[in-house]
Protein backbone atom coordinates (compact mmCIF):
# COMPACT_ATOMS: atom_id res chain seq x y z
CA UNK A 1 0.00 0.00 0.00
CA UNK A 2 1.28 3.25 -0.77
CA UNK A 3 1.84 5.96 2.21
CA UNK A 4 -0.16 8.90 1.29
CA UNK A 5 0.48 12.52 3.08
CA UNK A 6 -1.45 15.22 3.76
CA UNK A 7 0.45 18.82 3.97
CA UNK A 8 -0.88 20.02 7.29
CA UNK A 9 0.12 23.42 6.73
CA UNK A 10 -3.73 25.08 7.22
CA UNK A 11 -7.13 23.69 6.20
CA UNK A 12 -9.13 20.54 6.43
CA UNK A 13 -6.54 18.10 6.20
CA UNK A 14 -7.95 15.95 9.01
CA UNK A 15 -10.51 15.63 6.56
CA UNK A 16 -8.80 14.03 4.02
CA UNK A 17 -6.95 11.91 7.32
CA UNK A 18 -10.12 10.76 7.74
CA UNK A 19 -11.26 9.63 4.47
CA UNK A 20 -7.74 7.99 3.85
CA UNK A 21 -8.85 5.99 7.83
CA UNK A 22 -11.87 4.93 5.76
CA UNK A 23 -10.67 3.63 3.01
CA UNK A 24 -7.31 2.00 5.25
CA UNK A 25 -4.86 3.63 3.27
CA UNK A 26 -1.64 4.58 4.91
CA UNK A 27 -1.52 8.77 5.97
CA UNK A 28 0.44 10.94 7.75
CA UNK A 29 0.70 14.79 7.90
CA UNK A 30 3.14 16.17 6.15
CA UNK A 31 4.42 19.62 7.83
CA UNK A 32 8.24 19.52 6.84
CA UNK A 33 10.86 18.10 3.67
CA UNK A 34 11.87 15.52 6.41
CA UNK A 35 8.08 14.21 6.27
CA UNK A 36 7.86 14.73 2.27
CA UNK A 37 10.57 12.41 1.66
CA UNK A 38 9.09 9.61 3.36
CA UNK A 39 5.96 9.73 1.48
CA UNK A 40 4.40 8.02 -1.98
CA UNK A 41 2.07 10.94 -2.57
CA UNK A 42 0.18 13.90 -1.52
CA UNK A 43 -3.00 15.61 -0.99
CA UNK A 44 -3.21 19.44 -0.53
CA UNK A 45 -6.33 20.15 1.76
CA UNK A 46 -8.76 22.53 0.96
CA UNK A 47 -7.94 26.03 3.19
CA UNK A 48 -6.58 29.31 2.64
CA UNK A 49 -3.83 28.96 -0.65
CA UNK A 50 -2.45 32.43 0.34
CA UNK A 51 -1.98 31.44 3.91
CA UNK A 52 -0.41 27.83 2.21
CA UNK A 53 1.49 29.54 -0.02
CA UNK A 54 3.92 31.71 2.32
CA UNK A 55 3.95 28.76 4.94
CA UNK A 56 5.44 26.78 2.24
CA UNK A 57 7.94 29.45 1.01
CA UNK A 58 8.71 30.79 4.35
CA UNK A 59 9.64 26.91 5.67
CA UNK A 60 11.69 26.63 2.85
CA UNK A 61 9.06 23.78 1.16
CA UNK A 62 8.50 25.75 -2.29
CA UNK A 63 11.75 23.73 -3.88
CA UNK A 64 11.05 20.33 -2.00
CA UNK A 65 7.42 20.36 -2.81
CA UNK A 66 7.89 21.41 -6.73
CA UNK A 67 10.56 18.63 -7.30
CA UNK A 68 8.05 16.35 -4.94
CA UNK A 69 5.47 16.92 -7.80
CA UNK A 70 7.59 16.42 -10.72
CA UNK A 71 8.11 12.90 -9.34
CA UNK A 72 4.87 11.61 -7.51
CA UNK A 73 1.12 12.05 -7.39
CA UNK A 74 -0.15 14.82 -5.77
CA UNK A 75 -4.18 15.56 -5.38
CA UNK A 76 -5.35 18.97 -4.70
CA UNK A 77 -8.82 20.23 -3.43
CA UNK A 78 -9.91 23.57 -4.04
CA UNK A 79 -6.91 25.69 -1.81
CA UNK A 80 -4.49 22.81 -3.51
CA UNK A 81 -5.76 22.92 -7.09
CA UNK A 82 -5.41 26.58 -6.94
CA UNK A 83 -1.93 26.01 -5.55
CA UNK A 84 -1.16 23.17 -8.65
CA UNK A 85 -2.24 25.53 -11.52
CA UNK A 86 -1.14 26.65 -13.83
CA UNK A 87 -2.01 29.90 -14.14
CA UNK A 88 -4.23 32.06 -10.99
CA UNK A 89 -5.92 35.13 -11.09
CA UNK A 90 -8.57 37.09 -8.89
CA UNK A 91 -5.74 38.33 -7.82
CA UNK A 92 -3.42 37.17 -9.66
CA UNK A 93 -0.71 34.73 -7.34
CA UNK A 94 2.32 32.45 -8.11
CA UNK A 95 1.49 28.78 -8.51
CA UNK A 96 3.49 25.33 -8.89
CA UNK A 97 2.31 24.64 -12.47
CA UNK A 98 1.82 21.34 -11.60
CA UNK A 99 -1.45 21.28 -13.79
CA UNK A 100 -2.04 22.71 -16.98
CA UNK A 101 -5.30 24.79 -15.74
CA UNK A 102 -6.09 28.37 -15.37
CA UNK A 103 -8.38 29.36 -12.07
CA UNK A 104 -9.86 32.52 -10.87
CA UNK A 105 -10.14 32.33 -7.24
CA UNK A 106 -13.17 32.48 -5.08
CA UNK A 107 -14.81 32.46 -8.83
CA UNK A 108 -18.22 31.46 -7.84
CA UNK A 109 -17.82 33.81 -4.98
CA UNK A 110 -18.43 34.39 -1.63
CA UNK A 111 -19.48 32.50 1.13
CA UNK A 112 -22.87 33.30 0.39
CA UNK A 113 -22.32 31.64 -2.94
CA UNK A 114 -21.04 28.51 -1.49
CA UNK A 115 -23.21 25.62 -2.47
CA UNK A 116 -23.74 21.69 -2.51
CA UNK A 117 -24.61 19.90 -6.05
CA UNK A 118 -24.99 16.15 -7.27
CA UNK A 119 -22.87 15.95 -10.16
CA UNK A 120 -22.42 12.84 -12.97
CA UNK A 121 -18.64 12.10 -14.14
CA UNK A 122 -18.46 12.87 -18.00
CA UNK A 123 -18.61 9.63 -20.03
CA UNK A 124 -15.99 7.01 -19.57
CA UNK A 125 -14.89 8.15 -16.27
CA UNK A 126 -18.28 7.66 -14.73
CA UNK A 127 -18.23 3.44 -14.99
CA UNK A 128 -15.07 4.07 -12.76
CA UNK A 129 -16.63 6.83 -10.21
CA UNK A 130 -20.36 6.03 -10.72
CA UNK A 131 -22.74 8.89 -10.60
CA UNK A 132 -24.21 10.87 -8.33
CA UNK A 133 -21.08 12.56 -6.53
CA UNK A 134 -21.94 14.98 -4.29
CA UNK A 135 -20.07 18.25 -4.58
CA UNK A 136 -19.19 20.90 -1.71
CA UNK A 137 -17.83 23.85 -2.92
CA UNK A 138 -17.26 26.43 -0.69
CA UNK A 139 -15.55 29.89 -1.71
CA UNK A 140 -14.72 27.51 -4.79
CA UNK A 141 -12.26 28.51 -7.89
CA UNK A 142 -13.15 28.71 -10.96
CA UNK A 143 -11.22 26.24 -13.23
CA UNK A 144 -11.46 28.45 -16.60
CA UNK A 145 -9.13 26.68 -18.97
CA UNK A 146 -7.71 23.35 -19.38
CA UNK A 147 -4.84 22.39 -21.62
CA UNK A 148 -4.04 20.03 -24.08
CA UNK A 149 -3.23 16.59 -22.22
CA UNK A 150 -5.77 17.69 -19.35
CA UNK A 151 -8.35 15.51 -18.57
CA UNK A 152 -12.00 16.93 -17.37
CA UNK A 153 -13.50 13.96 -15.56
CA UNK A 154 -16.39 16.10 -14.09
CA UNK A 155 -18.21 19.47 -15.07
CA UNK A 156 -20.51 21.70 -13.52
CA UNK A 157 -22.64 24.18 -15.38
CA UNK A 158 -20.31 23.05 -17.95
CA UNK A 159 -17.08 23.95 -15.86
CA UNK A 160 -14.43 21.78 -15.49
CA UNK A 161 -14.68 20.57 -11.29
CA UNK A 162 -12.55 17.82 -11.63
CA UNK A 163 -9.64 17.28 -13.86
CA UNK A 164 -6.76 14.86 -14.18
CA UNK A 165 -3.10 15.98 -15.69
CA UNK A 166 -0.89 12.98 -15.63
CA UNK A 167 -0.12 11.65 -12.57
CA UNK A 168 -2.33 14.60 -11.29
CA UNK A 169 -5.74 15.40 -9.78
CA UNK A 170 -7.47 18.18 -8.85
CA UNK A 171 -11.03 19.31 -7.54
CA UNK A 172 -12.44 22.75 -7.35
CA UNK A 173 -14.55 21.31 -4.87
CA UNK A 174 -13.87 19.33 -1.22
CA UNK A 175 -14.68 15.52 -1.19
CA UNK A 176 -13.37 15.04 1.52
CA UNK A 177 -16.25 17.10 3.47
CA UNK A 178 -18.94 14.27 2.46
CA UNK A 179 -19.03 10.64 3.64
CA UNK A 180 -18.07 9.63 -0.36
CA UNK A 181 -15.08 7.81 -0.57
CA UNK A 182 -15.23 7.33 -4.29
CA UNK A 183 -12.63 10.24 -5.48
CA UNK A 184 -10.49 9.48 -2.97
CA UNK A 185 -10.35 5.78 -3.73
CA UNK A 186 -9.80 6.33 -7.37
CA UNK A 187 -6.47 9.08 -6.14
CA UNK A 188 -5.13 5.97 -4.13
CA UNK A 189 -6.08 3.72 -6.93
CA UNK A 190 -3.84 5.27 -9.13
CA UNK A 191 -0.70 6.30 -6.85
CA UNK A 192 -0.91 2.21 -6.27
CA UNK A 193 -0.61 1.45 -10.03
CA UNK A 194 1.72 4.12 -10.43
CA UNK A 195 4.37 2.24 -8.00
CA UNK A 196 3.81 -1.19 -9.03
CA UNK A 197 4.82 0.13 -12.47
CA UNK A 198 8.11 1.77 -10.91
CA UNK A 199 9.05 -1.07 -9.36
CA UNK A 200 8.29 -3.56 -11.96
CA UNK A 201 8.49 -1.92 -14.91
CA UNK B 1 -13.61 2.57 14.74
CA UNK B 2 -16.84 4.38 15.62
CA UNK B 3 -17.68 6.71 12.45
CA UNK B 4 -19.24 9.00 14.91
CA UNK B 5 -15.51 10.11 15.91
CA UNK B 6 -14.57 11.70 12.49
CA UNK B 7 -14.93 15.39 12.94
CA UNK B 8 -15.00 16.06 9.33
CA UNK B 9 -18.24 14.52 8.59
CA UNK B 10 -19.94 15.85 11.61
CA UNK B 11 -22.35 17.84 10.15
CA UNK B 12 -23.87 15.14 8.55
CA UNK B 13 -24.15 13.25 11.63
CA UNK B 14 -25.74 16.11 13.37
CA UNK B 15 -28.11 16.12 10.15
CA UNK B 16 -28.84 12.52 10.85
CA UNK B 17 -29.12 12.87 14.87
CA UNK B 18 -31.11 16.04 14.65
CA UNK B 19 -33.60 14.88 12.10
CA UNK B 20 -33.18 18.12 9.50
CA UNK B 21 -34.17 18.22 6.64
CA UNK B 22 -31.73 17.35 3.24
CA UNK B 23 -32.05 21.55 2.65
CA UNK B 24 -30.99 21.87 6.47
CA UNK B 25 -28.49 19.51 6.16
CA UNK B 26 -26.75 21.34 3.16
CA UNK B 27 -26.99 24.87 4.96
CA UNK B 28 -25.46 23.78 7.82
CA UNK B 29 -22.50 21.67 6.05
CA UNK B 30 -22.00 24.65 4.03
CA UNK B 31 -20.81 26.90 7.06
CA UNK B 32 -19.36 24.37 8.85
CA UNK B 33 -17.59 23.57 5.53
CA UNK B 34 -15.80 27.40 5.74
CA UNK B 35 -15.24 26.93 9.25
CA UNK B 36 -13.21 23.11 8.66
CA UNK B 37 -11.14 25.55 6.19
CA UNK B 38 -10.09 27.80 8.12
CA UNK B 39 -8.03 25.42 10.74
CA UNK B 40 -4.72 25.28 11.97
CA UNK B 41 -4.54 28.73 11.19
CA UNK B 42 -4.73 32.69 12.83
CA UNK B 43 -7.99 34.80 12.70
CA UNK B 44 -6.75 38.60 13.11
CA UNK B 45 -8.34 41.33 14.34
CA UNK B 46 -7.97 44.54 11.66
CA UNK B 47 -9.62 47.90 11.63
CA UNK B 48 -8.05 49.39 8.18
CA UNK B 49 -7.71 48.19 4.74
CA UNK B 50 -4.00 48.32 5.60
CA UNK B 51 -3.88 46.49 8.84
CA UNK B 52 -6.36 44.04 6.85
CA UNK B 53 -3.30 43.70 3.56
CA UNK B 54 -0.54 43.45 6.54
CA UNK B 55 -2.82 40.58 8.24
CA UNK B 56 -3.01 38.37 5.00
CA UNK B 57 0.27 39.36 3.94
CA UNK B 58 1.67 37.80 7.25
CA UNK B 59 -0.41 34.62 6.84
CA UNK B 60 -3.76 35.08 8.36
CA UNK B 61 -6.63 32.73 7.18
CA UNK B 62 -9.35 35.18 7.69
CA UNK B 63 -9.91 38.82 8.76
CA UNK B 64 -11.86 40.04 11.82
CA UNK B 65 -12.90 43.24 10.05
CA UNK B 66 -14.10 45.66 13.45
CA UNK B 67 -14.05 50.12 14.49
CA UNK B 68 -11.41 49.72 17.44
CA UNK B 69 -9.68 46.58 18.79
CA UNK B 70 -10.84 45.22 22.13
CA UNK B 71 -8.20 47.16 23.81
CA UNK B 72 -9.10 50.53 22.47
CA UNK B 73 -12.94 49.45 23.12
CA UNK B 74 -12.19 48.71 26.56
CA UNK B 75 -9.98 51.47 27.21
CA UNK B 76 -12.05 54.83 25.17
CA UNK B 77 -15.69 53.04 26.96
CA UNK B 78 -18.66 54.14 25.61
CA UNK B 79 -21.33 51.74 23.49
CA UNK B 80 -19.45 49.63 20.94
CA UNK B 81 -22.00 48.69 18.14
CA UNK B 82 -21.69 46.67 14.19
CA UNK B 83 -18.18 48.76 12.29
CA UNK B 84 -19.24 51.22 10.44
CA UNK B 85 -20.06 49.75 6.57
CA UNK B 86 -17.46 51.50 4.58
CA UNK B 87 -14.48 50.25 6.71
CA UNK B 88 -16.08 46.68 6.45
CA UNK B 89 -16.71 46.78 2.36
CA UNK B 90 -13.02 48.42 2.04
CA UNK B 91 -11.78 45.45 3.49
CA UNK B 92 -13.34 43.07 1.34
CA UNK B 93 -12.18 44.89 -1.32
CA UNK B 94 -8.36 44.93 -0.53
CA UNK B 95 -8.19 41.17 0.85
CA UNK B 96 -8.99 37.77 -0.84
CA UNK B 97 -9.29 35.98 2.20
CA UNK B 98 -12.70 35.70 4.10
CA UNK B 99 -13.59 38.79 5.89
CA UNK B 100 -15.38 38.54 9.38
CA UNK B 101 -17.48 41.05 11.13
CA UNK B 102 -19.13 41.69 14.69
CA UNK B 103 -22.92 41.69 15.69
CA UNK B 104 -23.93 42.25 18.96
CA UNK B 105 -25.67 39.81 21.29
CA UNK B 106 -29.23 39.39 20.12
CA UNK B 107 -28.77 42.15 17.37
CA UNK B 108 -30.57 40.05 14.37
CA UNK B 109 -30.63 43.12 12.52
CA UNK B 110 -26.97 44.12 12.34
CA UNK B 111 -26.62 40.43 11.34
CA UNK B 112 -29.04 40.71 8.83
CA UNK B 113 -27.17 43.95 7.24
CA UNK B 114 -23.83 42.30 7.56
CA UNK B 115 -25.41 39.27 5.98
CA UNK B 116 -26.73 41.71 2.93
CA UNK B 117 -23.45 43.19 2.59
CA UNK B 118 -22.02 39.61 1.89
CA UNK B 119 -19.19 38.91 4.60
CA UNK B 120 -18.19 35.43 4.92
CA UNK B 121 -18.61 34.66 9.03
CA UNK B 122 -20.48 36.88 11.42
CA UNK B 123 -19.13 36.86 15.07
CA UNK B 124 -22.06 37.19 17.44
CA UNK B 125 -19.84 38.98 19.96
CA UNK B 126 -19.63 39.19 23.57
CA UNK B 127 -17.21 42.16 22.65
CA UNK B 128 -19.62 44.64 21.67
CA UNK B 129 -22.33 45.90 24.05
CA UNK B 130 -25.06 43.42 23.49
CA UNK B 131 -28.30 44.49 22.64
CA UNK B 132 -30.37 41.68 23.92
CA UNK B 133 -29.79 40.43 27.54
CA UNK B 134 -32.39 37.06 26.78
CA UNK B 135 -32.13 36.43 23.44
CA UNK B 136 -29.22 35.10 21.07
CA UNK B 137 -29.56 35.51 17.24
CA UNK B 138 -31.47 32.76 15.91
CA UNK B 139 -28.66 31.92 13.81
CA UNK B 140 -30.34 29.14 11.71
CA UNK B 141 -32.43 31.67 9.86
CA UNK B 142 -29.59 32.90 8.43
CA UNK B 143 -27.13 31.86 5.19
CA UNK B 144 -24.38 33.23 6.81
CA UNK B 145 -22.42 31.16 9.00
CA UNK B 146 -22.12 32.57 12.78
CA UNK B 147 -19.33 31.83 15.15
CA UNK B 148 -20.19 32.52 18.60
CA UNK B 149 -18.18 33.09 22.25
CA UNK B 150 -18.59 30.16 25.28
CA UNK B 151 -16.99 30.29 28.69
CA UNK B 152 -17.86 26.05 29.27
CA UNK B 153 -19.78 23.23 27.36
CA UNK B 154 -23.64 24.21 28.48
CA UNK B 155 -22.82 27.80 26.52
CA UNK B 156 -20.92 26.34 23.70
CA UNK B 157 -24.02 24.08 23.16
CA UNK B 158 -26.42 26.37 23.99
CA UNK B 159 -25.14 28.37 21.00
CA UNK B 160 -24.80 25.46 18.44
CA UNK B 161 -28.41 24.52 19.12
CA UNK B 162 -29.35 28.02 17.85
CA UNK B 163 -27.06 27.17 14.63
CA UNK B 164 -23.74 28.56 15.40
CA UNK B 165 -21.53 26.64 13.06
CA UNK B 166 -18.21 27.75 14.84
CA UNK B 167 -17.30 28.10 18.78
CA UNK B 168 -15.02 30.31 19.83
CA UNK B 169 -13.61 29.99 23.68
CA UNK B 170 -13.84 33.70 24.89
CA UNK B 171 -10.73 34.24 26.94
CA UNK B 172 -11.20 38.16 27.91
CA UNK B 173 -10.66 40.09 24.89
CA UNK B 174 -8.30 43.04 25.16
CA UNK B 175 -6.53 42.23 27.92
CA UNK B 176 -3.29 40.39 26.38
CA UNK B 177 -3.75 37.80 29.36
CA UNK B 178 -4.09 34.28 28.52
CA UNK B 179 -5.58 33.15 31.56
CA UNK B 180 -9.33 33.31 30.99
CA UNK B 181 -8.49 31.61 27.35
CA UNK B 182 -6.53 28.53 28.93
CA UNK B 183 -9.65 28.23 31.82
CA UNK B 184 -12.54 28.06 29.14
CA UNK B 185 -11.13 25.96 27.17
CA UNK B 186 -9.98 23.60 29.82
CA UNK B 187 -13.23 23.73 31.22
CA UNK B 188 -15.13 23.32 27.54
CA UNK B 189 -12.29 19.79 27.14
CA UNK B 190 -12.97 18.80 31.07
CA UNK B 191 -16.40 18.70 30.81
CA UNK B 192 -16.59 16.77 27.52
CA UNK B 193 -14.01 13.82 29.07
CA UNK B 194 -16.67 13.63 31.94
CA UNK B 195 -19.92 13.65 29.61
CA UNK B 196 -18.09 11.12 27.29
CA UNK B 197 -17.53 8.79 30.60
CA UNK B 198 -21.55 8.80 31.79
CA UNK B 199 -23.84 6.29 30.91
CA UNK B 200 -26.49 7.13 28.87
CA UNK B 201 -28.89 7.13 31.32
CA UNK B 202 -27.02 10.35 33.08
CA UNK B 203 -27.29 12.50 30.22
CA UNK B 204 -30.80 14.27 30.64
CA UNK B 205 -29.16 15.30 33.82
CA UNK B 206 -26.14 17.00 32.63
CA UNK B 207 -28.08 17.88 30.15
CA UNK B 208 -30.30 19.68 32.65
CA UNK B 209 -26.99 20.97 34.81
CA UNK B 210 -25.20 22.04 31.46
CA UNK B 211 -28.42 23.55 30.49
CA UNK B 212 -27.82 22.33 26.65
CA UNK B 213 -29.86 20.64 24.37
CA UNK B 214 -29.80 16.64 25.29
CA UNK B 215 -29.26 15.35 21.51
CA UNK B 216 -26.11 17.77 21.74
CA UNK B 217 -24.99 16.79 24.71
CA UNK B 218 -25.57 12.72 23.53
CA UNK B 219 -23.71 13.80 20.69
CA UNK B 220 -20.96 14.88 22.65
CA UNK B 221 -21.04 11.51 24.91
CA UNK B 222 -20.39 9.53 21.83
CA UNK B 223 -17.66 11.84 19.84
CA UNK B 224 -15.82 13.50 22.68
CA UNK B 225 -15.73 16.60 20.72
CA UNK B 226 -18.04 19.47 20.28
CA UNK B 227 -20.27 19.30 16.97
CA UNK B 228 -18.58 22.28 15.07
CA UNK B 229 -15.02 23.42 15.13
CA UNK B 230 -13.43 24.87 18.33
CA UNK B 231 -11.28 28.05 18.46
CA UNK B 232 -9.60 29.92 20.94
CA UNK B 233 -9.72 33.61 21.18
CA UNK B 234 -9.20 36.33 23.83
CA UNK B 235 -5.94 37.02 25.68
CA UNK B 236 -3.59 35.56 22.92
CA UNK B 237 -0.86 37.64 23.13
CA UNK B 238 2.37 36.05 21.66
CA UNK B 239 3.43 33.01 19.73
CA UNK B 240 4.06 30.63 23.05
CA UNK B 241 0.25 32.14 23.29
CA UNK B 242 -0.87 30.48 20.19
CA UNK B 243 0.68 27.10 20.54
CA UNK B 244 -0.34 26.95 23.72
CA UNK B 245 -4.30 27.13 23.03
CA UNK B 246 -3.59 24.90 19.79
CA UNK B 247 -2.19 22.35 22.31
CA UNK B 248 -5.17 22.46 24.84
CA UNK B 249 -7.28 21.67 22.27
CA UNK B 250 -8.26 25.04 19.99
CA UNK B 251 -8.25 24.12 16.50
CA UNK B 252 -7.80 28.22 15.11
CA UNK B 253 -6.45 31.11 17.15
CA UNK B 254 -8.49 34.23 16.50
CA UNK B 255 -5.77 37.35 17.52
CA UNK B 256 -7.28 40.81 18.59
CA UNK B 257 -5.37 43.48 20.44
CA UNK B 258 -2.34 41.27 20.28
CA UNK B 259 -1.10 42.12 16.60
CA UNK B 260 -1.56 45.51 16.09
CA UNK B 261 -0.67 46.69 19.89
CA UNK B 262 3.19 44.91 19.86
CA UNK B 263 5.52 47.23 18.20
CA UNK B 264 6.16 45.37 15.07
CA UNK B 265 2.52 44.24 13.98
CA UNK B 266 4.18 42.13 10.57
CA UNK B 267 7.17 40.30 12.01
CA UNK B 268 4.69 39.43 15.14
CA UNK B 269 1.79 38.94 13.07
CA UNK B 270 3.73 36.15 11.13
CA UNK B 271 5.70 34.72 13.82
CA UNK B 272 2.03 33.79 15.53
CA UNK B 273 0.97 32.27 11.91
CA UNK B 274 4.23 29.90 12.49
CA UNK B 275 3.51 28.82 15.95
CA UNK B 276 0.09 28.24 14.65
CA UNK B 277 1.04 25.92 12.39
CA UNK B 278 3.79 24.02 14.18
CA UNK B 279 2.47 24.25 18.04
CA UNK B 280 3.21 20.97 18.62
CA UNK B 281 7.33 21.53 17.68
CA UNK B 282 9.26 23.86 20.73
CA UNK B 283 12.01 24.39 18.32
CA UNK B 284 9.92 26.09 15.48
CA UNK B 285 7.99 27.80 18.25
CA UNK B 286 11.28 29.18 19.79
CA UNK B 287 12.05 30.35 16.57
CA UNK B 288 8.73 32.06 16.59
CA UNK B 289 9.31 33.68 19.75
CA UNK B 290 12.93 34.76 18.43
CA UNK B 291 11.12 36.29 16.09
CA UNK B 292 9.51 39.16 17.66
CA UNK B 293 9.80 42.60 19.23
CA UNK B 294 7.56 43.73 22.08
CA UNK B 295 4.43 42.12 22.29
CA UNK B 296 1.36 44.39 23.80
CA UNK B 297 1.68 45.38 27.49
CA UNK B 298 -1.13 44.14 28.17
CA UNK B 299 -3.56 44.58 31.22
CA UNK B 300 -4.12 41.36 34.09
CA UNK B 301 -7.48 40.20 34.13
CA UNK B 302 -6.96 40.15 38.11
CA UNK B 303 -6.86 43.57 38.94
CA UNK B 304 -9.62 44.45 36.21
CA UNK B 305 -12.99 45.79 38.15
CA UNK B 306 -15.29 43.25 37.24
CA UNK B 307 -17.81 45.57 35.58
CA UNK B 308 -14.99 45.78 32.51
CA UNK B 309 -15.20 41.87 32.29
CA UNK B 310 -16.66 40.85 29.15
CA UNK B 311 -16.76 37.38 29.30
CA UNK B 312 -19.78 37.76 31.45
CA UNK B 313 -21.71 38.71 28.52
CA UNK B 314 -24.06 36.00 26.95
CA UNK B 315 -26.33 34.09 28.42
Amino acid sequence: MPLIGVLALQGDFEAHLEMMRELSAPAREVRTAAALQEVDALIIPGGESTTMLRLLHRENLWQELARFGEEKPIFGTCAGAILMASEVSHPQQESFSMMDIAVIRNGYGRQLDSRIVLLHPEPGIEEVLGRDLEAVFIRAPIIQRVGPGVEVLVRYNGDPVLVRHGKHLAASFHPELTTDSRIHDYFVRRVAETLSFASNP
Amino acid sequence: MDAMNGRPNFAEKISEFRRLSDEQRKDFKLKVGLAEMLKGGVIMDVTTPEQAQIAEEAGAVSVMALERIPADIRKEGGVSRMSAIKMIRGIQETVSIPVMAKARIGHFMEARVLEALGVDFIDESEVLTPADEENHIDKRDFRVPFVCGARNLGEALRRVGEGAAMIRTKGEAGTGDIVEAVRHMRTIMKEMRIIQGMRPDELPTAAKNHQAPLDLIEMVHRTGKLPVPNFSAGGIATPADAALMMSLGAETVFVGSGIFKSSDPMRHAKAIVKAATYWDDPFKVLEACEDIGEPMRGQSVAQTPEAELMAGRGW
